[in-house]
């Protein structure tokens, strides 16, 4: 397959950045996304030329590292997959692939494709735990009965790898549907409900610090989210937030 | 703008259900019309609802400016390509624009007919002892083209203003409620169907008024 890419070239936070255009060919449909940057960087690195600089790690979809907003879409056009799930058969051969990297005030390019998310590690930080004891006298979390819907829906909010690809797809940059993943999957669960108010509010407020933009109800985060992530955690949220504002 | 969104919807129902009586035709249903209008212009409860209606416009447009701005501000530096057709619908992406225009129709029309009845020269005429200002005259001459010679632009205007209006509902109805929380799966798909309806038949009826008003001239 060959394809013409248009991939944002910055060489740091502060320069001012552009779209380069590259060619390939000899690109095999089996390939990832990522993998077929592999060789786009080889080419580059074998040019004497710089290569560009993109987040990975595992490669198996689970550690939210990859981001790449391709052809307008966070993690490119495929449903519930990361960008190093994407694979070069869900294109067609001759395509031009615009590359970019997630855009948000809240996420500062640190070079070309890679931007640093520690503001979600801070909005974790704020309020994303549960305080226990673990000095021995632990009680067994199994011990505790805990309802199948509950427990469910906790961990369908707890998969949730925090790649940022519902900042990068928000048309206002909002964290809501992060924010409320992390929130719902304590909070659901009898071991996060006596930090519960305290939390959302630190949570909340950190979010807003950070200079995300507020939600309008899109919904394009839960679309473009690769772990299907709902948009009734946001909902449960903004209850929480209500409740814990009142009470 | 959840709840002022809501608190709004609610006046949409009540202001409709006043003006359909514009589609009864003779004296009868103007003098019946005029009533509701003086009716509505001096009851004091109606007058605590028309200030909270005006603080709930005026909040909902400035709450929707800050939000914006700060929505503005944490992207500066826009995609190249932006695909949001494939995520969203386009009335979720434009509430703003939708709103500039709702706020465009609601101070032509406040022009054309609220401060006509409020401080602009009405003939006023007698029924059962009341005196009432002529307001039925008002609207069905300003939709009339041999009395208005803006009539057909006008009707075109106002009918374009309720498919905005039909267009912010439809995402807005909706929304409204996921921003309060009140998102289940157990009635979700209640308030979807509700919210559909709401923002094609309320906009509809609106919208058939002056469209009746107009026609009714060729009949």
């Amino acid at each position: 397959m060959q394809f013409t890419l248009k991939v944002w070239r910055q060489k740091s936070q502060s320069s001012k950045g552009a779209i380069e255009t590259y060619h390939l060919s000899d690109i095999s449909e089996d390939m990832s996304f990522l993998e077929m940057f592999d060789v786009l960087n080889d080419k580059l690195i074998r040019d004497k030329k710089d290569p560009i600089a993109f987040d990975h790690d595992c490669r198996e979809g689970i550690c939210g590292m990859c981001s790449m907003f391709i052809n307008g879409e966070a993690h490119g056009p495929g449903r519930n997959v990361t960008t190093c799930q994407l694979h070069m058969r869900s294109f067609k051969d001759g395509d031009t692939i615009y590359v970019e990297p997630w855009r948000s005030s809240a996420f500062p390019i640190v070079k070309d494709l890679t931007v640093d998310r520690s503001a979600f590690d801070r909005i974790i930080q704020s309020g994303g735990y549960v305080s226990v004891n673990t000095s021995g006298a632990t009680q067994d979390a199994n011990a505790i009965p805990i309802p199948k819907e509950d427990a469910d829906s906790a961990f369908d909010a707890a998969t949730c790898i925090g790649c940022g690809a519902c900042v990068a797809t928000c048309k206002n940059s909002s964290a809501m549907l992060f924010v409320s993943a992390k929130v719902s999957q304590l909070s659901l669960l009898p071991q996060g409900q006596t930090e519960a108010n305290n939390r959302v509010q630190r949570m909340v407020n950190q979010m807003d610090a950070e200079g995300f933009g507020n939600c309008t109800n899109t919904g394009a985060c839960e679309v473009e989210c690769p772990k299907g992530i709902s948009l009734t955690n946001i909902a449960r949220m903004n209850r929480e937030f209500m409740k814990s504002s009142v009470g | 703008m959840a709840l002022s969104g809501l608190f709004l919807c609610l006046f949409l129902v009540g202001h409709l259900l006043g003006n359909l009586q514009l589609f009864v035709s003779g004296q009868q249903g103007a003098d019946n019309f005029n009533l509701y209008a003086k009716f509505m212009t001096t009851n004091p409860i109606v007058k605590v609802l028309s200030y909270l209606t005006y603080f709930s416009i005026i909040f909902h447009m400035v709450d929707g400016l800050i939000l914006t701005i700060q929505n503005r501000r944490a992207r500066p530096k826009k995609y190249v390509i932006e695909k949001g057709k494939a995520n969203s619908s386009w009335a979720s992406r434009n509430m703003a624009l939708l709103g500039t225009i709702l706020l465009v129709f609601i101070a032509t029309h406040m022009q054309n007919f609220w401060y006509v009845m409020h401080f602009g020269e009405i003939s006023h005429y007698e029924i059962k002892g009341q005196n009432v200002k002529d307001l039925h005259h008002v609207v069905m001459s300003f939709f009339t083209p041999t009395s208005n010679s803006y009539a057909a632009f006008m009707v075109g205007f106002y009918v374009l203003s309720m498919l905005a209006l039909a267009y912010h509902l439809h995402h807005g109805f909706v929304s409204a409620f996921q921003s309060l929380g009140l998102n289940h799966i157990k009635y979700n798909k209640i308030i979807e169907i509700v919210g559909a309806g709401f923002s094609v038949v309320v906009p509809l009826l609106f919208a058939s008024i002056p469209l009746y008003v107009f026609i009714k001239h060729y009949l």
